[in-house]
């Protein structure tokens, strides 16, 4: 069988991905291009790199045996990999760490993010801070309510918060805006998307930058059980953390891929995230052509999500790829299934896992208990849940 | 000869220049439109841009964003556009209409349905703003095979060779970005303008357009002396934006005119 090789050189997944935007970025995503081929396998670059994972970011994350909850469970074996442990909290650091390592080399003094949950931006805002270059993060107003602690992060890291009104004033929204941004201040800034969306080279990029995560499971895998997962379940957003850990495992054709997205009050209420389960049509958004939730004009329609970090009506087009050879397969779960599995990990491991995090647990716990306790479910627990607490309390009517 | 070019070509015997509005359909009432489109022809507008709203306009600064925002209230997508443009033809047999939008309203109804839609309603161009050539070879086929012209944008980061490359897919006329950013910023550089479209004009015979920082009268004037056609789009929605409906088609009106004494 042949090695998977994706995206070709235009940045297509098949029918999916590409590079959909306006003439005026065309130069500056070439650039992008070229200077990434260059130092993707440069070995000062890696050096950099790899030295900042290991003792900024702390790496490599440990896997934990969450041994508790998957008796609690009952089942298949239940093994966290740590990204929570991360500084920032998050597998989104492992992306911002390179992408600025890039603008660095590129002589980019101007950084621009967009975020969600505000994970990414706190990321981009700390390894700006870090390198010393300027950095400008665009959040949608809804979600600048949502998550206050992480404003605040990122104000003291020294970035400026842009909150943005504009349309349904969420993620795609803020990427609009850095969009606009970006086409406007091409030659001084560069543009840190934090997922796996976003024109050629960024799927790629931003996969190749979290595939950190994938490698070290298999390496760690191996040593604690002397073998592979039987299942990788990651949550599924833009999707950078699923890609991160999937990606290694795709040429493993035994290890079965499962990505989890959001289905909010649930798929048939139409309230929800999820474009994969819910066979959402295929469209144009945001520089790629993937599955996207839209309306019959063509129009994108709100989505739904109690997690910040998943209210986003695309996918990475690499997603609706391994959907389509049907290499992965793509579930959602509600905000109560995410909830009900963000306490159980609470009480019986001592972890407080995001809100994005735990919809990748829900599922794991019901795909658990149609398992063999000698089997092994991997989860991407992709980041902490501390900037969750107030939605959490506040769904509990608790005032903090 | 396809209506852009004919326009084109009794404008150059005139020794004129073009002028084109933009305005969004369905901005600021869908019943507005069809006689806002009149107004515009009547008041010298020699082609119109007519925007498709969409959900999410990237490209778009603040101005234009709203006036998608406002159609979209009243539901404005492409099935109305049609119908308008088909209205609008009922008088006005002569004057060019381009659509301009993004590609996600086309491909939602898919490339053929939307050329053939296109072609039974006289539309006379289309500008698809996040579809670089590379990507819509199969819909600019089908654009040729209709007649209808596809009008692609050049901007000031774009290098020589993808000049060529796009003058190889275009056809009506060229429409260069006169600035590094999104419509209605107010930035432009005359002097960067006049030199760039020179080069341009070195590789092509088909006429250019310029647009998206177009100001006022004064830069209009500008413009028209070193391209063929001048477009004014957030200008005019803004006009539009600060109109009521009992003034609305005077105002528009009357900046057209402004534009047009300016442009000859
Ligand atoms: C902890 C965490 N997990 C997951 C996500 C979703 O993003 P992605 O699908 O790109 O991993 C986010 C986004 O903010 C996040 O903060």
């Amino acid at each position: 069988m042949q090695p998977y090789d994706m995206p070709d050189e235009k940045g297509h997944f098949g029918q999916f991905g590409g590079v959909f935007v306006a003439e005026t970025l065309i130069e500056a995503l070439d650039e992008l291009r070229v200077m990434y081929e260059k130092y993707r396998h440069d070995p000062d670059f890696l050096a950099e790199l790899h030295y900042d994972l290991k003792h900024f970011v702390g790496r490599p994350s440990p896997i934990y045996h969450a041994k508790r909850w998957s008796d609690r469970v009952g089942g298949a074996q239940i093994y966290l990999k740590r990204e929570d442990l991360n500084h920032t909290g998050a597998h989104k650091v492992n992306n911002t760490v390179g992408q600025a390592l890039l603008a660095k080399r590129m002589g980019k003094p101007r950084i621009i993010a967009e975020t969600g949950a505000g994970q990414h931006g706190v990321a981009t805002a700390t390894i700006s801070a870090r390198l010393g270059l300027e950095c400008v993060v665009y959040m949608g107003a809804e979600d600048v309510k949502r998550q206050a602690p992480n404003v605040y992060r990122m104000k003291l890291l020294g970035a400026t918060v842009v909150p943005v009104e504009s349309g349904s004033k969420t993620l795609k929204d803020a990427l609009n805006e850095a969009m606009r941004d970006w086409v406007t201040n091409i030659s001084t800034t560069f543009y840190i998307i934090g997922t796996v969306a976003g024109p050629h080279p960024y799927p790629m990029m931003v996969r190749d930058f979290n595939s950190v995560v994938g490698v070290e499971c298999k390496t760690q895998m191996n040593e604690m059980l002397g073998r592979q997962p039987n299942a990788v379940v990651a949550c599924v957003g833009g999707g950078s953390n699923a890609m991160g850990i999937f990606y290694p495992y795709i040429d493993l054709r035994e290890v079965r891929l499962i990505g989890v997205e959001a289905a909010g009050h649930g798929i048939e209420t139409g309230k929800h995230a999820a474009p994969l389960t819910a066979n959402s049509p295929i469209g144009v958004l945001h520089g790629n052509r993937t599955y996207l939730m839209q309306n019959e004009e063509g129009q994108i329609i709100e989505t739904h999500s109690i997690s910040a970090g998943l209210d986003y009506p695309g996918v990475g087009p690499e997603h609706a790829w391994l959907k389509d050879i049907k290499r992965a397969e793509y579930v959602a779960v509600t905000d109560t299934e995410a909830l009900d599995a963000f306490h159980s990990l609470c009480l019986t491991e001592g972890i407080i896992p995001a809100l994005e995090t735990s919809h990748a647990l829900a599922y794991a716990e019901k795909l658990a208990k149609t398992m063999k306790p000698d089997q092994v479910i991997l989860v991407n627990l992709s980041g902490r849940g501390d900037k969750d607490i107030n939605t959490v309390a506040k769904i509990s009517n608790i005032n903090l | 000869m396809s209506r852009i070019a004919n326009t084109f070509k009794a404008l150059k015997e005139k020794n004129k220049k073009a002028l084109i509005p933009y305005i969004t359909a369905g901005d600021p009432h869908p019943d507005l439109t069809v006689s806002m489109l009149h107004a515009l022809v009547d008041a010298g507008a020699d082609m119109i841009e007519l925007g498709i709203p969409f959900s999410d306009p990237m490209a778009d600064g603040p101005t234009i964003q709203r006036a998608s925002e406002r159609a979209l209230a009243h539901h404005v997508g492409l099935s109305h556009v049609f119908k308008m443009v088909k209205a609008f033809r009922e008088k006005d047999d002569k004057t060019p209409i381009i659509l301009m939008g993004y590609a996600n309203p086309i491909e939602a109804i898919g490339a053929e349905t939307f050329v053939e839609r296109a072609k039974n309603s006289d539309v006379d161009g289309v500008i698809t703003v996040d579809y670089p050539p590379e990507e819509c070879m199969h819909f600019t086929k089908l654009l040729k095979e209709k007649n209808i012209d596809s009008i692609f944008l050049l901007s000031p980061t774009t290098e020589l060779d993808r000049v060529k490359l796009i003058i190889e897919q275009a056809s009506g006329f060229l429409y260069y970005v006169s600035l590094k950013g999104v419509t209605g910023a107010a930035n432009i550089d005359i002097e960067q303008v006049k030199s760039k479209v020179s080069i341009i004009r070195e590789l092509t015979k088909l006429p250019i357009g310029v647009g998206f920082g177009v100001r006022d009268a004064a830069t209009a004037k500008e413009v028209a002396k070193i391209s063929d056609a001048v477009v004014v789009g957030s200008r005019m929605v803004q006009e539009i934006e600060n109109s009521n409906k009992d003034n609305l088609i005077s105002n528009i009106s009357k900046l057209m005119q402004e534009l047009r004494e300016a442009v000859n």
